[in-house]
Protein backbone atom coordinates (compact mmCIF):
# COMPACT_ATOMS: atom_id res chain seq x y z
CA UNK A 1 0.00 0.00 0.00
CA UNK A 2 1.56 3.27 -1.12
CA UNK A 3 1.78 6.01 1.49
CA UNK A 4 3.41 9.39 1.77
CA UNK A 5 4.18 12.06 4.33
CA UNK A 6 2.73 15.40 3.35
CA UNK A 7 2.48 18.86 4.89
CA UNK A 8 -1.16 19.76 4.33
CA UNK A 9 -2.55 23.27 4.19
CA UNK A 10 -5.91 24.00 5.75
CA UNK A 11 -8.45 25.19 3.18
CA UNK A 12 -11.32 25.64 5.61
CA UNK A 13 -12.73 24.32 8.83
CA UNK A 14 -16.18 24.51 10.35
CA UNK A 15 -18.00 23.04 13.33
CA UNK A 16 -20.81 20.57 12.61
CA UNK A 17 -22.64 20.93 15.89
CA UNK A 18 -21.01 20.34 19.24
CA UNK A 19 -17.56 18.74 19.19
CA UNK A 20 -17.73 17.59 15.57
CA UNK A 21 -15.46 19.39 13.10
CA UNK A 22 -15.24 19.40 9.34
CA UNK A 23 -11.70 20.05 8.13
CA UNK A 24 -10.82 20.50 4.49
CA UNK A 25 -7.15 20.18 3.61
CA UNK A 26 -4.97 20.64 0.55
CA UNK A 27 -2.90 17.45 0.35
CA UNK A 28 -2.60 16.54 -3.34
CA UNK A 29 -0.25 13.56 -2.99
CA UNK A 30 -2.45 11.77 -0.48
CA UNK A 31 -5.65 12.75 -2.32
CA UNK A 32 -4.26 11.14 -5.47
CA UNK A 33 -3.75 7.77 -3.72
CA UNK A 34 -6.78 7.68 -1.44
CA UNK A 35 -9.56 5.09 -1.33
CA UNK A 36 -12.85 5.18 0.61
CA UNK A 37 -12.41 3.68 4.08
CA UNK A 38 -8.75 4.60 4.40
CA UNK A 39 -7.42 6.98 7.03
CA UNK A 40 -4.58 9.43 7.59
CA UNK A 41 -2.28 9.88 10.55
CA UNK A 42 -2.53 13.48 11.68
CA UNK A 43 0.45 14.72 13.70
CA UNK A 44 -0.24 17.27 16.42
CA UNK A 45 1.98 20.35 16.25
CA UNK A 46 2.45 20.34 20.02
CA UNK A 47 5.75 18.62 20.75
CA UNK A 48 4.49 16.97 23.94
CA UNK A 49 1.91 15.02 21.93
CA UNK A 50 3.88 12.28 20.29
CA UNK A 51 1.42 10.00 18.63
CA UNK A 52 -0.35 10.66 15.35
CA UNK A 53 -4.16 10.70 15.50
CA UNK A 54 -5.70 8.29 13.01
CA UNK A 55 -8.65 10.02 11.31
CA UNK A 56 -10.76 8.45 8.58
CA UNK A 57 -11.21 10.12 5.22
CA UNK A 58 -14.71 11.56 4.95
CA UNK A 59 -13.92 12.63 1.43
CA UNK A 60 -11.19 13.35 -1.07
CA UNK A 61 -10.91 14.97 -4.47
CA UNK A 62 -7.84 13.99 -6.51
CA UNK A 63 -8.54 16.74 -9.08
CA UNK A 64 -8.72 19.43 -6.45
CA UNK A 65 -5.96 17.76 -4.40
CA UNK A 66 -8.09 17.97 -1.28
CA UNK A 67 -9.00 15.79 1.69
CA UNK A 68 -11.92 16.12 4.05
CA UNK A 69 -11.70 14.96 7.65
CA UNK A 70 -14.75 14.98 9.90
CA UNK A 71 -13.75 14.17 13.46
CA UNK A 72 -14.86 14.46 17.08
CA UNK A 73 -12.92 16.47 19.64
CA UNK A 74 -12.30 13.92 22.36
CA UNK A 75 -11.75 16.30 25.25
CA UNK A 76 -9.82 19.25 26.59
CA UNK A 77 -6.08 19.39 25.93
CA UNK A 78 -6.32 16.64 23.33
CA UNK A 79 -4.76 16.44 19.89
CA UNK A 80 -8.18 16.70 18.28
CA UNK A 81 -8.86 19.88 20.25
CA UNK A 82 -5.65 21.29 18.78
CA UNK A 83 -6.83 20.33 15.29
CA UNK A 84 -10.20 22.03 15.88
CA UNK A 85 -8.42 25.39 16.19
CA UNK A 86 -6.77 25.12 12.77
CA UNK A 87 -7.73 27.89 10.37
CA UNK A 88 -7.40 28.44 6.64
CA UNK A 89 -3.73 28.76 5.71
CA UNK A 90 -2.44 26.79 8.73
CA UNK A 91 -0.40 23.69 8.06
CA UNK A 92 -0.60 20.22 9.56
CA UNK A 93 1.54 17.16 8.88
CA UNK A 94 -0.10 13.99 7.56
CA UNK A 95 0.93 10.46 6.70
CA UNK A 96 -1.32 8.58 4.36
CA UNK A 97 -3.36 7.21 2.91
CA UNK A 98 -3.22 4.34 5.39
CA UNK A 99 -5.09 1.08 5.73
CA UNK A 100 -6.93 -1.00 3.18
CA UNK A 101 -10.25 0.81 2.70
CA UNK A 102 -13.54 -0.70 1.56
CA UNK A 103 -13.77 -3.02 -1.42
CA UNK A 104 -17.30 -3.01 -2.80
CA UNK A 105 -18.79 -6.18 -4.26
CA UNK A 106 -20.25 -4.97 -7.56
CA UNK A 107 -23.91 -5.74 -8.17
CA UNK A 108 -24.56 -6.81 -4.58
CA UNK A 109 -27.13 -4.56 -2.96
CA UNK A 110 -25.34 -2.65 -0.22
CA UNK A 111 -26.40 -1.43 3.20
CA UNK A 112 -24.02 1.25 4.43
CA UNK A 113 -24.10 1.71 8.19
CA UNK A 114 -22.38 4.47 10.15
CA UNK A 115 -22.61 4.95 13.89
CA UNK A 116 -21.37 7.95 15.89
CA UNK A 117 -17.95 9.05 14.69
CA UNK A 118 -18.06 6.07 12.32
CA UNK A 119 -20.47 8.09 10.15
CA UNK A 120 -17.91 10.17 8.18
CA UNK A 121 -16.01 7.45 6.24
CA UNK A 122 -19.29 6.06 4.91
CA UNK A 123 -19.98 9.28 3.01
CA UNK A 124 -17.11 8.85 0.57
CA UNK A 125 -18.01 5.18 0.12
CA UNK A 126 -21.62 6.09 -0.67
CA UNK A 127 -20.45 8.71 -3.18
CA UNK A 128 -18.09 6.27 -4.89
CA UNK A 129 -20.77 3.59 -5.12
CA UNK A 130 -23.11 6.09 -6.76
CA UNK A 131 -20.54 7.66 -9.08
CA UNK A 132 -19.24 4.31 -10.30
CA UNK A 133 -22.72 2.75 -10.29
CA UNK A 134 -21.33 -0.23 -8.41
CA UNK A 135 -24.57 -1.40 -6.83
CA UNK A 136 -27.85 -0.33 -5.26
CA UNK A 137 -27.42 1.09 -1.78
CA UNK A 138 -29.36 2.10 1.30
CA UNK A 139 -27.73 4.21 3.98
CA UNK A 140 -28.36 3.75 7.70
CA UNK A 141 -26.98 6.36 10.05
CA UNK A 142 -26.94 5.97 13.83
CA UNK A 143 -26.60 9.21 15.78
CA UNK A 144 -26.40 9.94 19.50
CA UNK A 145 -28.92 12.77 19.39
CA UNK A 146 -30.32 15.52 17.20
CA UNK A 147 -26.85 16.47 15.90
CA UNK A 148 -27.24 14.61 12.63
CA UNK A 149 -24.00 15.78 11.08
CA UNK A 150 -23.56 14.98 7.36
CA UNK A 151 -27.11 13.59 7.12
CA UNK A 152 -28.15 16.07 4.42
CA UNK A 153 -25.19 14.97 2.31
CA UNK A 154 -26.04 11.28 2.67
CA UNK A 155 -29.63 12.00 1.67
CA UNK A 156 -28.38 13.56 -1.57
CA UNK A 157 -26.57 10.32 -2.47
CA UNK A 158 -29.09 7.60 -1.65
CA UNK A 159 -32.09 6.63 0.45
CA UNK A 160 -31.07 7.20 4.07
CA UNK A 161 -32.70 6.05 7.29
CA UNK A 162 -31.69 7.24 10.73
CA UNK A 163 -31.64 6.15 14.32
CA UNK A 164 -30.74 8.12 17.41
CA UNK A 165 -29.95 6.96 20.92
CA UNK A 166 -32.39 9.43 22.44
CA UNK A 167 -35.08 9.21 19.76
CA UNK A 168 -34.65 12.85 18.76
CA UNK A 169 -34.52 11.86 15.09
CA UNK A 170 -35.51 8.72 13.21
CA UNK A 171 -35.95 5.44 15.00
CA UNK A 172 -35.15 5.51 18.70
CA UNK A 173 -32.34 3.05 19.35
CA UNK A 174 -29.53 1.65 17.28
CA UNK A 175 -28.78 1.35 13.59
CA UNK A 176 -30.17 -2.21 13.73
CA UNK A 177 -33.47 -0.79 15.04
CA UNK A 178 -33.54 1.57 12.05
CA UNK A 179 -32.86 -1.31 9.65
CA UNK A 180 -35.74 -3.31 11.13
CA UNK A 181 -38.18 -0.41 11.42
CA UNK A 182 -37.59 0.61 7.80
CA UNK A 183 -37.42 -2.94 6.38
CA UNK A 184 -34.02 -2.22 4.85
CA UNK A 185 -32.76 -5.15 2.81
CA UNK A 186 -29.52 -5.91 1.03
CA UNK A 187 -26.82 -8.46 0.24
CA UNK A 188 -23.80 -6.90 1.92
CA UNK A 189 -23.30 -4.64 4.93
CA UNK A 190 -20.45 -2.10 5.02
CA UNK A 191 -20.14 -0.52 8.45
CA UNK A 192 -18.10 1.77 10.66
CA UNK A 193 -18.94 2.62 14.24
CA UNK A 194 -18.75 1.47 17.85
CA UNK A 195 -17.94 -2.18 18.53
CA UNK A 196 -21.37 -3.11 19.98
CA UNK A 197 -22.96 -1.84 16.76
CA UNK A 198 -20.53 -3.79 14.60
CA UNK A 199 -21.14 -6.92 16.68
CA UNK A 200 -24.92 -6.54 16.27
CA UNK A 201 -24.53 -6.05 12.53
CA UNK A 202 -22.35 -9.14 12.24
CA UNK A 203 -25.00 -11.18 14.07
CA UNK A 204 -27.74 -9.69 11.91
CA UNK A 205 -25.79 -10.45 8.72
CA UNK A 206 -25.12 -14.01 9.91
CA UNK A 207 -28.81 -14.59 10.59
CA UNK A 208 -29.72 -13.24 7.15
CA UNK A 209 -26.88 -14.98 5.30
CA UNK A 210 -25.34 -11.66 4.27
CA UNK A 211 -21.69 -10.67 4.13
CA UNK A 212 -20.60 -7.93 6.50
CA UNK A 213 -17.51 -5.72 6.28
CA UNK A 214 -16.61 -3.63 9.32
CA UNK A 215 -14.11 -0.84 9.86
CA UNK A 216 -12.34 -1.23 13.19
CA UNK A 217 -10.79 1.23 15.59
CA UNK A 218 -7.95 0.65 18.06
CA UNK A 219 -5.29 2.70 19.82
CA UNK A 220 -2.41 3.15 17.38
CA UNK A 221 1.18 4.31 17.56
CA UNK A 222 3.07 4.03 14.25
CA UNK A 223 -0.07 3.74 12.07
CA UNK A 224 1.78 1.71 9.42
CA UNK A 225 1.94 -1.85 10.77
CA UNK A 226 5.35 -1.84 12.45
CA UNK A 227 4.70 -1.45 16.18
CA UNK A 228 1.89 -3.99 16.62
CA UNK A 229 -0.05 -1.75 19.02
CA UNK A 230 -3.41 -1.77 17.25
CA UNK A 231 -4.15 -5.44 16.80
CA UNK A 232 -7.57 -7.06 16.89
CA UNK A 233 -8.14 -10.74 17.44
CA UNK A 234 -8.69 -12.72 14.29
CA UNK A 235 -10.40 -16.04 13.77
CA UNK A 236 -7.45 -17.43 11.80
CA UNK A 237 -3.69 -17.02 12.03
CA UNK A 238 -2.59 -13.63 10.81
CA UNK A 239 -0.06 -13.31 8.03
CA UNK A 240 2.32 -11.12 10.00
CA UNK A 241 2.99 -12.81 13.35
CA UNK A 242 1.51 -16.28 12.87
CA UNK A 243 -0.80 -15.71 15.83
CA UNK A 244 -4.41 -14.53 15.75
CA UNK A 245 -3.82 -10.80 15.76
CA UNK A 246 -4.59 -8.69 12.71
CA UNK A 247 -3.14 -5.19 12.58
CA UNK A 248 -6.00 -2.69 12.38
CA UNK A 249 -3.80 -0.05 10.73
CA UNK A 250 -2.19 -2.22 8.08
CA UNK A 251 -4.37 -5.34 7.61
CA UNK A 252 -7.53 -3.27 8.16
CA UNK A 253 -9.18 -1.10 9.25
CA UNK A 254 -11.80 -2.86 7.10
CA UNK A 255 -12.28 -6.57 7.79
CA UNK A 256 -14.79 -9.21 6.88
CA UNK A 257 -16.71 -9.44 10.18
CA UNK A 258 -16.17 -13.22 10.15
CA UNK A 259 -12.37 -12.93 10.07
CA UNK A 260 -12.12 -11.07 13.38
CA UNK A 261 -13.39 -11.55 16.94
CA UNK A 262 -15.81 -8.74 17.62
CA UNK B 1 30.14 24.44 0.95
CA UNK B 2 32.81 23.21 3.28
CA UNK B 3 35.39 20.76 1.98
CA UNK B 4 36.05 19.55 5.51
CA UNK B 5 36.20 15.75 5.45
CA UNK B 6 34.44 13.83 8.17
CA UNK B 7 34.28 10.21 9.22
CA UNK B 8 30.98 9.04 10.66
CA UNK B 9 31.86 5.33 10.55
CA UNK B 10 32.29 3.45 13.80
CA UNK B 11 33.48 -0.02 14.63
CA UNK B 12 31.03 -1.83 16.85
CA UNK B 13 32.31 -5.12 18.28
CA UNK B 14 34.44 -5.54 15.16
CA UNK B 15 31.54 -4.78 12.81
CA UNK B 16 32.07 -1.65 10.73
CA UNK B 17 29.03 0.63 10.69
CA UNK B 18 28.76 3.46 8.16
CA UNK B 19 27.33 5.66 10.87
CA UNK B 20 26.25 5.21 14.49
CA UNK B 21 22.50 5.42 13.90
CA UNK B 22 20.15 2.48 14.33
CA UNK B 23 16.58 2.05 15.54
CA UNK B 24 15.27 0.84 18.88
CA UNK B 25 13.84 -2.65 18.80
CA UNK B 26 10.08 -2.79 18.48
CA UNK B 27 9.58 0.65 16.97
CA UNK B 28 10.57 -0.21 13.42
CA UNK B 29 9.42 -3.79 12.81
CA UNK B 30 12.05 -5.29 10.54
CA UNK B 31 12.13 -2.14 8.46
CA UNK B 32 9.61 -3.31 5.87
CA UNK B 33 6.79 -0.97 6.87
CA UNK B 34 9.14 2.03 6.92
CA UNK B 35 10.99 1.17 3.73
CA UNK B 36 8.82 3.29 1.43
CA UNK B 37 9.41 6.30 3.69
CA UNK B 38 13.01 5.80 4.83
CA UNK B 39 16.00 4.72 2.71
CA UNK B 40 17.22 1.86 4.89
CA UNK B 41 20.62 2.04 3.16
CA UNK B 42 21.22 5.30 5.00
CA UNK B 43 21.11 3.69 8.45
CA UNK B 44 24.16 2.28 10.18
CA UNK B 45 22.08 -0.70 11.24
CA UNK B 46 18.49 -1.84 11.57
CA UNK B 47 17.64 -3.39 14.92
CA UNK B 48 14.67 -5.71 14.56
CA UNK B 49 11.63 -6.23 16.70
CA UNK B 50 12.27 -8.94 19.31
CA UNK B 51 12.02 -12.47 17.97
CA UNK B 52 11.47 -15.67 19.96
CA UNK B 53 11.83 -19.33 19.06
CA UNK B 54 8.09 -19.57 18.37
CA UNK B 55 5.31 -17.03 17.65
CA UNK B 56 4.13 -14.93 20.60
CA UNK B 57 0.64 -13.40 20.63
CA UNK B 58 1.49 -10.49 22.94
CA UNK B 59 -0.85 -8.67 25.32
CA UNK B 60 -4.51 -7.63 25.04
CA UNK B 61 -5.34 -4.14 23.75
CA UNK B 62 -5.14 -1.23 24.44
CA UNK B 63 -1.40 -1.72 24.14
CA UNK B 64 -0.33 1.92 23.94
CA UNK B 65 -1.16 5.20 25.64
CA UNK B 66 0.22 8.67 25.17
CA UNK B 67 1.74 10.53 28.11
CA UNK B 68 3.21 14.03 28.21
CA UNK B 69 6.24 13.99 25.89
CA UNK B 70 6.17 10.23 26.12
CA UNK B 71 4.16 7.10 25.73
CA UNK B 72 3.53 3.78 27.39
CA UNK B 73 3.50 0.50 25.57
CA UNK B 74 2.68 -3.03 26.59
CA UNK B 75 2.81 -4.85 23.27
CA UNK B 76 4.11 -7.98 24.99
CA UNK B 77 6.65 -8.92 22.31
CA UNK B 78 4.21 -10.18 19.72
CA UNK B 79 6.39 -11.77 17.07
CA UNK B 80 6.16 -14.35 14.27
CA UNK B 81 8.83 -16.69 15.62
CA UNK B 82 12.31 -17.32 14.30
CA UNK B 83 11.35 -19.40 11.25
CA UNK B 84 9.18 -16.73 9.63
CA UNK B 85 11.67 -14.12 10.77
CA UNK B 86 14.55 -15.74 8.91
CA UNK B 87 12.53 -16.53 5.78
CA UNK B 88 10.75 -13.21 5.47
CA UNK B 89 12.20 -10.43 7.61
CA UNK B 90 15.88 -11.27 7.41
CA UNK B 91 15.65 -11.98 3.68
CA UNK B 92 14.02 -8.57 3.27
CA UNK B 93 16.70 -6.74 5.26
CA UNK B 94 19.55 -8.39 3.41
CA UNK B 95 18.51 -6.53 0.25
CA UNK B 96 19.84 -3.36 1.87
CA UNK B 97 23.29 -2.04 2.55
CA UNK B 98 22.82 -1.79 6.31
CA UNK B 99 23.87 -3.92 9.26
CA UNK B 100 21.33 -6.19 10.90
CA UNK B 101 21.01 -6.40 14.67
CA UNK B 102 18.46 -9.01 15.73
CA UNK B 103 16.73 -8.51 19.05
CA UNK B 104 16.26 -11.88 20.75
CA UNK B 105 13.63 -12.63 23.39
CA UNK B 106 12.65 -15.69 25.37
CA UNK B 107 10.80 -16.94 28.45
CA UNK B 108 13.73 -19.05 29.61
CA UNK B 109 17.44 -19.54 29.07
CA UNK B 110 16.65 -22.42 26.70
CA UNK B 111 14.40 -20.24 24.56
CA UNK B 112 17.00 -17.47 24.23
CA UNK B 113 19.69 -20.03 23.36
CA UNK B 114 17.39 -21.68 20.85
CA UNK B 115 16.99 -18.42 18.91
CA UNK B 116 20.69 -17.66 19.12
CA UNK B 117 21.52 -21.10 17.71
CA UNK B 118 19.02 -20.71 14.89
CA UNK B 119 20.66 -17.41 13.94
CA UNK B 120 24.25 -18.67 14.29
CA UNK B 121 24.68 -19.55 10.61
CA UNK B 122 22.61 -16.72 9.19
CA UNK B 123 23.85 -13.48 7.74
CA UNK B 124 23.07 -11.45 10.86
CA UNK B 125 25.67 -9.02 12.16
CA UNK B 126 24.90 -8.75 15.85
CA UNK B 127 22.44 -10.11 18.41
CA UNK B 128 20.79 -7.96 21.01
CA UNK B 129 19.54 -10.02 23.94
CA UNK B 130 16.41 -8.53 25.45
CA UNK B 131 16.62 -9.16 29.18
CA UNK B 132 14.68 -6.04 29.98
CA UNK B 133 11.17 -6.12 28.55
CA UNK B 134 8.84 -4.99 31.34
CA UNK B 135 5.75 -6.34 29.61
CA UNK B 136 6.15 -10.11 29.70
CA UNK B 137 5.66 -12.14 32.83
CA UNK B 138 8.38 -14.75 32.45
CA UNK B 139 11.86 -14.18 31.13
CA UNK B 140 12.48 -10.71 29.83
CA UNK B 141 13.04 -8.44 32.74
CA UNK B 142 13.45 -11.25 35.29
CA UNK B 143 16.94 -11.71 33.85
CA UNK B 144 17.51 -7.99 33.68
CA UNK B 145 17.02 -7.07 37.32
CA UNK B 146 19.37 -9.56 38.96
CA UNK B 147 23.10 -9.30 38.18
CA UNK B 148 23.68 -13.02 38.79
CA UNK B 149 20.94 -14.02 36.37
CA UNK B 150 22.12 -11.45 33.85
CA UNK B 151 25.62 -12.88 33.98
CA UNK B 152 24.33 -16.43 33.68
CA UNK B 153 22.17 -15.73 30.64
CA UNK B 154 25.01 -13.81 29.02
CA UNK B 155 27.34 -16.79 29.47
CA UNK B 156 24.74 -19.23 28.17
CA UNK B 157 24.11 -17.17 25.07
CA UNK B 158 27.80 -16.52 24.45
CA UNK B 159 28.66 -20.22 24.34
CA UNK B 160 26.31 -20.72 21.36
CA UNK B 161 26.46 -17.40 19.56
CA UNK B 162 28.53 -16.87 16.45
CA UNK B 163 27.76 -13.15 16.35
CA UNK B 164 28.75 -10.52 18.91
CA UNK B 165 26.27 -10.27 21.79
CA UNK B 166 24.71 -7.02 23.01
CA UNK B 167 22.87 -7.30 26.31
CA UNK B 168 19.93 -4.87 26.48
CA UNK B 169 19.61 -3.40 29.94
CA UNK B 170 16.62 -2.28 31.95
CA UNK B 171 16.53 1.09 33.69
CA UNK B 172 14.20 -0.42 36.29
CA UNK B 173 17.08 -1.29 38.61
CA UNK B 174 18.83 0.37 41.53
CA UNK B 175 22.27 0.32 39.94
CA UNK B 176 22.48 -0.05 36.17
CA UNK B 177 26.30 0.04 36.27
CA UNK B 178 26.28 -3.14 38.34
CA UNK B 179 24.05 -4.83 35.72
CA UNK B 180 26.40 -3.72 32.94
CA UNK B 181 29.43 -5.05 34.84
CA UNK B 182 27.66 -8.39 35.35
CA UNK B 183 27.01 -8.67 31.60
CA UNK B 184 30.60 -7.72 30.82
CA UNK B 185 31.83 -10.35 33.28
CA UNK B 186 29.56 -12.88 31.55
CA UNK B 187 31.28 -12.19 28.27
CA UNK B 188 28.97 -9.66 26.64
CA UNK B 189 30.50 -7.87 23.68
CA UNK B 190 28.37 -4.77 24.22
CA UNK B 191 25.42 -3.40 26.15
CA UNK B 192 22.45 -1.36 24.96
CA UNK B 193 20.39 0.90 27.18
CA UNK B 194 17.89 1.98 28.22
CA UNK B 195 14.86 -0.20 27.68
CA UNK B 196 11.60 1.42 28.79
CA UNK B 197 10.77 2.57 32.32
CA UNK B 198 7.80 0.86 33.90
CA UNK B 199 4.90 3.27 34.15
CA UNK B 200 1.14 3.47 34.53
CA UNK B 201 -1.63 5.68 33.24
CA UNK B 202 -5.18 5.81 34.52
CA UNK B 203 -8.11 6.95 32.40
CA UNK B 204 -10.04 9.16 34.82
CA UNK B 205 -13.13 9.30 32.61
CA UNK B 206 -13.54 5.54 32.36
CA UNK B 207 -11.88 4.98 35.77
CA UNK B 208 -9.73 2.21 34.46
CA UNK B 209 -6.16 1.60 33.40
CA UNK B 210 -5.22 3.12 30.06
CA UNK B 211 -3.43 -0.12 29.14
CA UNK B 212 -5.02 -3.56 29.34
CA UNK B 213 -1.75 -4.76 30.91
CA UNK B 214 -2.16 -2.07 33.64
CA UNK B 215 1.54 -1.16 33.44
CA UNK B 216 3.64 -0.44 30.40
CA UNK B 217 7.07 0.66 29.34
CA UNK B 218 7.54 4.41 29.16
CA UNK B 219 9.56 5.89 26.32
CA UNK B 220 9.88 9.11 24.38
CA UNK B 221 11.58 12.48 24.92
CA UNK B 222 10.49 12.58 28.57
CA UNK B 223 12.91 9.77 29.47
CA UNK B 224 15.92 11.12 27.57
CA UNK B 225 17.76 12.74 30.53
CA UNK B 226 17.45 9.50 32.50
CA UNK B 227 18.90 7.57 29.56
CA UNK B 228 21.80 10.02 29.17
CA UNK B 229 22.62 9.68 32.86
CA UNK B 230 22.54 5.89 32.72
CA UNK B 231 24.63 5.68 29.53
CA UNK B 232 27.17 7.92 31.21
CA UNK B 233 27.23 5.76 34.36
CA UNK B 234 27.63 2.56 32.36
CA UNK B 235 30.35 4.10 30.19
CA UNK B 236 32.34 4.79 33.34
CA UNK B 237 31.78 1.25 34.61
CA UNK B 238 32.60 -1.02 31.67
CA UNK B 239 35.05 -1.29 28.79
CA UNK B 240 32.64 -2.74 26.22
CA UNK B 241 30.85 -0.45 23.76
CA UNK B 242 27.35 0.92 24.32
CA UNK B 243 24.31 1.50 22.14
CA UNK B 244 22.61 4.47 23.76
CA UNK B 245 18.87 4.94 23.47
CA UNK B 246 15.99 6.51 25.32
CA UNK B 247 13.99 9.41 23.98
CA UNK B 248 16.32 10.34 21.13
CA UNK B 249 14.22 12.63 18.95
CA UNK B 250 16.77 14.95 17.35
CA UNK B 251 20.38 15.26 16.25
CA UNK B 252 21.12 17.07 19.49
CA UNK B 253 19.79 14.15 21.53
CA UNK B 254 21.90 11.69 19.55
CA UNK B 255 25.09 13.76 19.96
CA UNK B 256 24.38 14.08 23.68
CA UNK B 257 24.15 10.31 23.97
CA UNK B 258 27.43 9.82 22.09
CA UNK B 259 29.18 12.40 24.26
CA UNK B 260 27.89 10.52 27.32
CA UNK B 261 29.64 7.38 26.09
CA UNK B 262 27.53 5.64 23.43
CA UNK B 263 29.30 4.30 20.33
CA UNK B 264 25.95 3.87 18.58
CA UNK B 265 22.52 5.40 19.13
CA UNK B 266 19.03 3.99 18.61
CA UNK B 267 16.02 6.04 17.64
CA UNK B 268 12.78 4.57 18.95
CA UNK B 269 9.55 6.32 19.82
CA UNK B 270 10.50 9.28 17.60
CA UNK B 271 9.84 7.06 14.56
CA UNK B 272 6.16 7.22 15.51
CA UNK B 273 5.88 10.98 15.28
CA UNK B 274 8.42 11.51 12.54
CA UNK B 275 8.82 8.43 10.34
CA UNK B 276 11.91 9.82 8.60
CA UNK B 277 13.65 11.05 11.79
CA UNK B 278 16.46 8.48 11.46
CA UNK B 279 17.59 9.93 8.11
CA UNK B 280 17.40 13.44 9.52
CA UNK B 281 19.61 12.44 12.46
CA UNK B 282 22.19 10.80 10.16
CA UNK B 283 22.38 14.03 8.16
CA UNK B 284 22.26 16.15 11.31
CA UNK B 285 25.26 14.39 12.83
CA UNK B 286 27.27 15.23 9.70
CA UNK B 287 26.20 18.88 9.92
CA UNK B 288 27.18 19.00 13.58
CA UNK B 289 30.61 17.57 12.84
CA UNK B 290 31.22 20.09 10.07
CA UNK B 291 30.00 22.96 12.22
CA UNK B 292 32.42 22.09 15.02
CA UNK B 293 35.19 20.83 12.69
CA UNK B 294 35.15 17.34 14.18
CA UNK B 295 36.92 15.07 11.70
CA UNK B 296 36.10 11.75 13.32
CA UNK B 297 32.95 10.83 15.17
CA UNK B 298 34.98 8.51 17.37
CA UNK B 299 36.45 11.61 18.99
CA UNK B 300 32.99 12.39 20.35
CA UNK B 301 32.34 9.04 22.02
CA UNK B 302 32.43 9.54 25.78
CA UNK B 303 34.13 12.89 25.28
CA UNK B 304 32.29 14.44 28.21
CA UNK B 305 33.57 13.04 31.45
Amino acid sequence: MQKTEEMATVLEQQALGSNIFDLKLKAPQIAKLAKAGQFVSVYPNRADKLLPRPISLCGFDPKEGSLRLVYRVTGEHTGTEEFSRLQAGDTIRLLGPLGNGFTVEPGKKAILVGGGIGVPPMLELAKQIKAQQLCEQTIVMGYRDANTFLLDEFEQVATTVVSSDDGAVGTKGTAIDAILANHVTGDVIYACGPKPMLRALRDYARAKGMRCFVSMEERMACGIGACLACVCQSTHEDGHSNVKNKRVCADGPVFDAEEIEL
Amino acid sequence: MSEFNINTAVDFCGIPMKNPVTVASGTFGSGMEYSDLVDLNVLGAVTTKGVANHPWAGNPTPRVAETKSGMLNAIGLQNPGIDTFIERDLAFLKQYDTRVIVNVCGHSEEEYVDVVERLADTDVDLLEINISCPNVKEGGIAFGQDPKQAMAITKAVKTKAKQPIIMKLSPNVTDIAEMARACEAGGADAVSLINTLTGMKIDIHRRTFALANKTGGMSGPAVHPIAVRMVYQVAQAVNIPIIGMGGIASTEDAIEMILAGATMVSVGTANFFDPTITQKIVAGIEDYMRKYQIADIRDLIGAVR
